[in-house]
């Protein structure tokens, strides 16, 4: 064995080690700083007492009210309304968007495409929250804010992946159907539409079931649905109905998650 | 050929995009179609509330035209400084606690019951919204940034934990043997091959995250877990929209920049 001889095995130079130790350093050191400007005003005293209350919450929450599970019903199925509905809103507006922003299909790689994308950035940087927020502002709490939140907010969601989605074609099916001297929209309709179905559909039922669970909350800032619900037991210290709101959120959203699997898997 | 004349037809006729079987696709389509009937009368819509609403509508749009970064200024800057450190120290601390659920939720290299236990925490960490997360989290520790902390360390256990696991799953398994096959114990095992072959993107779902924390440290304060949240919550509640619209475009400036950074700083890491 001439292994003592040979050079000592390294992964990196000095000066890259270096460098690395320095970003870690760094990184500590933001972080130390960063919790220690964060927690400038919280009261440890409260802190210390989260067990207790943890404890005293829990033993509030246990006998969840079942009987309370009859007024839920109809909040349930406004949920699943405003996830529907919300979600088809944001892939109407996001498919048109992803054409724009794909860097193939759009018109203008200049002006067009920016502005889709800015509109992307837009929705996806703002959460569904934030958005009911400002739409019960204008018009007015109940399923519509709701829906238009949801809407909104999936539009990003969409248009990214999808647009993403169109800019891996391949190319040649287009030339094929463009050499039959097809017209833009029927070269979208024939060439392109075809190879990016799965991934739309795809797409927006992994979005509808991220909506189920984003609308679940939307009620607590008056945007109709469990949240509402939720809400109300909240004020009232009602911690049995609370938990059997949480028990029916977390079957909605197991059910969606299966729902959204099983499509998934049939499509892609 | 008899045959061949039928087979094959002058005209091509485009075959359904979706469900070949027609009894099933008819089903399907009158199910989505009542479904959709039944769904939209459920959604009332005061149009009286509407119109009076529209002009709100028109003062926040001028509001996000010509934000009013001052009058507000002490606040929003109290809030985005509050927001910024959750959103660091929250991903510091979650990509801690992920890392090592993660190598145990992963199935070649955890035993079962770890395994087991692993992808319970990951379920129970993504089921719940961030926001029911904080409302518990608010009752238990208080209100201010420190609930807020622990509710996006939490969420993000979830996230990265389940997709660090699956990146674990799909390692290559000839470098695993090979480190192995030198005599190599567990700990040596994960640390020469498997770290090397997910780093990379644990860095990138990393940076995604911290980016997704920060949005979300803009949403939780709604509750009452710090952020900017609340800032925007109060400005919105007492219609001032010119500071909402000053707060929104701060955000997607941060999203922005965080978002370039982030893609930077991958390419500089892989």
């Amino acid at each position: 064995m001439t292994s003592s001889s040979s050079p000592v095995w390294q992964h990196r130079t000095r000066k890259q080690t270096l460098l690395r130790w320095l970003g870690w350093f760094w990184l500590v050191a933001l972080t130390v700083f960063c919790w220690q400007l964060m927690n400038e005003n919280t009261i440890w005293a409260f802190v210390s007492d989260a067990p207790a209350q943890a404890a005293d919450i829990g033993s509030r929450m246990f006998p969840p009210a079942w009987s309370y599970v009859g007024e839920l019903w109809q909040p349930l199925w406004d949920t699943i309304n405003i996830a529907t509905l919300g979600t088809l809103l944001g892939i109407m507006i996001a498919v048109p968007v992803a054409f724009l922003a794909a860097s193939n299909t759009t018109p203008s790689v200049r002006f067009v495409r920016p502005l889709a994308l800015l509109i992307i950035v837009a929705s996806r940087s703002i959460n569904a929250l934030i958005w009911a927020l400002l739409l019960v502002a204008i018009i007015g709490p109940g399923l519509l804010a709701g829906i238009i939140a949801i809407g909104l907010r999936s539009i990003g969601f969409v248009a990214k992946l999808l647009y993403e989605a169109i800019e891996e074609i391949d190319v040649t099916q287009v030339e094929a159907v463009r050499a039959t001297g097809a017209s833009g929209a029927q070269v979208i309709d024939y060439a392109i539409v075809p190879q990016i179905l799965p991934a739309f559909w795809g797409i927006s039922v992994f979005r509808w079931d991220i909506n189920i669970r984003e609308s679940t909350i939307l009620g607590l800032v008056g945007a109709g649905g469990l949240g509402i619900q939720l809400n109300a037991s909240l004020a009232t210290l009602a911690w049995n109905q609370v938990a059997t709101i949480f028990l029916l959120i977390l079957g909605t959203v197991v059910i969606s998650e299966w729902v959204s699997a099983r499509v998934r898997q049939a499509v892609l | 050929m008899m045959d061949h004349q039928s087979t094959v037809r002058s005209t091509w006729k485009r075959p359904p995009l979706l469900f070949t079987n027609t009894l099933w696709r008819r089903l399907i389509y009158t199910g989505a179609l009542i479904y959709l009937v039944l769904a939209v009368q459920t959604v009332e819509v005061d149009w009286q509330r509407v119109y009076l609403g529209l002009e709100r509508g028109w003062r926040f749009i001028e509001g996000f035209l010509v934000p009013d970064f001052t009058t507000r200024w002490r606040d929003i800057h109290e809030g985005l400084i509050e927001s910024l450190t959750i959103t660091l120290t929250s991903t510091v601390a979650g990509i801690l606690i992920s890392v090592p659920i993660g190598i145990g939720a992963a199935r070649n290299l955890a035993p079962a019951p770890v395994y087991l236990a692993c992808r319970g925490i990951i379920t129970l960490s993504r089921s719940f919204q961030e926001i029911i997360i904080a409302i518990l989290l608010v009752a238990m520790f208080g209100f201010g940034p420190f609930a807020g902390f622990l509710t996006l360390a939490f969420a993000t256990i979830g996230f990265l934990s389940k997709l660090l696991a699956e990146e674990i799953e799909s390692c290559d398994r000839n470098q695993i043997e090979a480190i192995r096959a030198t005599g190599a114990s567990w700990w040596q095992v994960v640390n020469y091959s498997v770290q090397p072959q997910v780093m990379p993107r644990l860095v990138g779902l990393s940076l995604y995250r911290l980016d997704i924390n920060f949005r979300e440290s803009a949403v939780i304060g709604i509750v009452g877990a710090g952020g900017i949240g609340a800032t925007l919550n109060t400005a919105i509640d007492r219609y001032e929209y010119d500071s909402a619209g000053a707060i929104l475009i701060l955000i997607i400036a941060i999203v922005l920049v965080v978002e370039y950074s982030s893609s930077y700083i991958r390419r500089w890491v892989q």
